[in-house]
């Protein structure tokens, strides 16, 4: 048996359509479990559900905008004080054991900015004592606590600090050793750190020192001699990529930079909660508008453009899942006026039909007509759209440009609708057309000029 | 239809919309949200003092009480910190034991001016590329300029109706506000591409036929599709205007303005604005 092609189509659409039904169910229904089966496709994982991702203003949290104070550093040493400083707050974010913290960096003009998202953190005071603090950086001595049985290793318990502090050195490099090329990391101590370690190298030969950042031990290098000219080198089995980045750490201790807060936003979770009850009955009575007019006004075409619709709303919320899209409020918003703009193909095309009926043609030939006629359209409209949305998602990030999180979630619900409700109501609608739709109500009429 | 015959009806119609608009712009102009201006906003929830007592224990920081119902209060005022928010509302525990912060938000001052600087760059960009596009693809300038205007056109209604909203609701425009209206930008030129796209089949199909009457005829033909479609955009607006949550709420109402404008526009603004481009710049004159 041979399949045609409108037949072989509206069977990938099928299984598009399980697949994508299959990723939108939620883990359970009622009391339901739903089945999943154990495939993995690189990091998508079939066998649990797929989570669709809540922004901050759905879930709840802190938001917080740091103005990083870079008056006292080197210009040349900006880019690298700021990595450095996303890496200490990001370890005291850590801390507080939210999941999908986030911490990034920006740039705008001349003014370094961290941007934090905390969700579920409840006591927004507390975290932002933590996270406002300068990086503290100080040379310690481990203090070993012996094993209480003579073969039992010793335990390092704790540490006990030093004068040596991360405002008496310089900065800290990634080297790499004259012998073997293996990447190092030099400190260089300011003339007031010069003294203070080559005392503390002397007194400590042999023995291991520990650099701490927030009473976090960075590394525990073995003095190997005294060293008095204020230069060290930190050896080991080092990467390159784990030179680079305990450098960028000490850094962190050697450059503190100050920060302020520039903008807080706390988001209790009721609020977000109570806003999405609203969207979604919004977007179910808005739905059931827009499929009560298809149909009042296009008849079964209208009613296979509904499905093309309901389609269009079970891909889209599978391809949200997946890519992953950080739903919020606007966001919503915008998938929920996506669905409005969807069914627009379908309306330009069913029009043309109708002018093609109406000019004498045969319902298989007006058709197809409608559907190349009415691309030409379809086409120019929706690029406008998609320029608009671009500039507002910013793809590349230029600073001059909104960055705001909230303005491109609504960006890209829309682009990604407008993609979608492309496919659904040209390509779906149109082979659901063609297997279901037989032409009768318009045959009838008496064809008739334009004008 | 003849509908190019009632052409100065349609701009008497835009001119009664847009000028109590542009008078509000200018002399109240619009209601900056806290976005653009810096500033704080937050809730306090079980509070049994009087509002005004409230207030005035924020007085050094220029509070203004945005809003108050059974559950809170909403202060907006000058930036102020968390901590400050904390210690004042230690000076209120005594009358108001159970008194609690619940939301809170401050934007620098800095940041708002950024995020106008932006916003003006993103309008500029739109209007640029939508020009160029809108030449390009319809292979002549009047095109781009004319479809651009309708949407400056639209652009203005919806900034007027917000600025009238601002200073007689207090309705405040923010950063949602912006996107709504670049979202405009976009539908209203989605709308009058359509319209443009039938004037072109038709000048391609009927070469003989002279360019008012063919735009009466691209006119006619689009309409039913215009209307259908601004509708069902306007059932889901109107729905999540009506029902949706508080914060997308006036973003819903921009969008919907916006779509009126923009469905009215694309027929009655960008069309008719072809014909007068045709009077004073047509190659036969």
């Amino acid at each position: 048996m041979k399949f045609s092609k409108p037949q072989k189509i509206s069977l990938g659409i099928t299984v598009l359509t399980l697949m994508s039904f299959y990723i939108i169910l939620p883990a359970k229904l009622g009391n339901f479990v739903v089945p999943r089966l154990k495939y993995k496709i690189g990091k998508l994982d079939f066998s649990r559900e797929i989570e669709l991702k809540q922004g901050l203003d759905i879930k709840g949290g802190l938001q917080v905008t740091l103005n990083v104070d870079m008056k006292d550093i080197a210009s040349s040493d900006r880019s690298s004080a700021l990595d450095s400083l996303k890496e200490v707050i990001g370890r005291r974010v850590d801390l507080f054991g939210v999941s999908e913290s986030g911490v990034k960096t920006a740039l705008s003009g001349n003014d370094y900015r961290l941007i934090l998202e905390l969700p579920g953190v409840t006591d927004p005071q507390q975290a932002l004592t933590l996270i406002g603090q300068t990086a503290k950086m100080v040379f310690a001595l481990p203090i070993y606590t012996p094993g209480v049985t003579a073969s039992d290793s010793a335990t390092l318990t704790g540490f006990t600090p030093t004068d040596l502090t991360g405002a008496d050195l310089q900065r800290a490099q990634v080297t790499f050793e004259s012998q073997d090329r293996s990447p190092a990391v030099s400190l260089t101590f300011k003339d007031s750190g010069k003294g203070k370690f080559a005392q503390l190298t002397k007194d400590n030969i042999g023995k291991p020192i520990a650099i701490l950042l927030d009473g976090y031990p960075l590394t525990m290098p073995t003095v190997q001699a005294e060293i008095d000219s204020g230069n060290a080198v930190i050896t080991g089995k080092f990467t390159t990529e784990e030179a680079k980045s305990l450098s960028i750490q000490l850094n962190a201790g050697a450059l503190p930079v100050p920060v302020s807060i520039l903008s807080q936003k706390n988001i209790p979770a009721t609020l977000g909660a109570d806003s999405i009850k609203k969207s979604v009955t919004a977007g179910a009575i808005g739905l059931s508008m827009v499929i009560f007019f298809m149909i009042a006004y296009y008849g079964w075409m209208g009613l296979i453009a509904s499905v093309g619709l309901v389609l269009y709303g079970i891909f889209t919320l599978a391809l949200y899942k997946l890519i992953p899209v950080v739903l919020s409020l606007p966001g919503i918003a915008g998938f929920l006026l996506s669905v409005g703009m969807a069914v627009d193909s379908n309306i330009l095309v069913f029009e043309r039909y109708k002018e093609e009926i109406r000019a004498g043609r045969d319902w298989r030939v007006a058709l197809e007509l409608a559907f190349g006629r009415a691309w030409d359209s379809i086409k120019d409209a929706n690029t406008a759209t998609i320029i608009t949305g671009l500039i507002l998602f910013n793809p590349l990030d230029w600073s001059f440009l909104n960055t705001s999180g909230s303005v491109r979630g609504f960006a890209l619900t829309l682009i990604l609708g407008i993609f979608i409700s492309l496919f659904t109501g040209i390509v779906v609608t149109r082979n659901l057309l063609r297997v279901f739709f037989r032409g009768k109500q318009y045959t009838n009429q008496s064809p008739t000029t334009n004008n | 239809m003849n509908w190019m015959k009632h052409l100065s009806l349609y701009f008497i119609i835009s001119a009664i919309v847009i000028f109590p608009g542009i008078y509000s712009l200018v002399r109240f102009g619009l209601k900056p949200s806290i976005e653009f201006t810096g500033g704080s906003r937050f809730t306090l929830v079980q509070s049994i003092s009087m509002p005004d007592v409230i207030l005035q224990s924020f007085k050094e920081y220029t509070s203004i009480l945005e809003s108050s119902d059974g559950n809170g209060l909403t202060i907006k005022s000058k930036e102020i910190s968390q901590k400050s928010v904390q210690k004042v509302l230690e000076t209120l525990k005594p009358d108001n034991p159970d008194i609690k912060l619940t939301d809170f938000e401050t934007i620098g001052p800095a940041l708002g001016k950024e995020t106008i600087k932006k916003t003006a760059n993103a309008l500029m960009i739109s209007s640029f590329l939508l020009l160029t596009y809108i030449s390009l693809a319809f292979k002549q300038l009047k095109y781009g300029i004319c479809a651009v205007l309708a949407m400056f056109h639209d652009t203005i209604v919806l900034l007027g109706s917000f600025s009238l909203l601002g200073h007689f609701l207090g309705i405040e425009v923010d950063l949602l506000f912006v996107t709504a209206v670049l979202t405009i930008l976009s539908f209203s030129v989605h709308d009058t591409i359509v319209v443009y796209d039938r004037i072109r089949e038709l000048s391609h199909k009927n070469k003989n036929v002279d360019y008012v009457s063919l735009i009466n005829q691209a006119v006619t033909e689009t309409m039913a599709r215009s209307l259908n479609n601004s509708l069902t955009i306007i059932f889901m607006l109107l729905a999540m205007f009506l029902m949706g949550g508080e914060t997308t709420r006036y973003f819903s109402l921009a969008l919907l303005i916006g779509t009126i404008t923009g469905t009215y526009s694309s027929t009655f603004t960008a069309a008719p604005l072809l014909v007068v481009w045709e009077k004073y710049f047509g190659k036969n004159k």
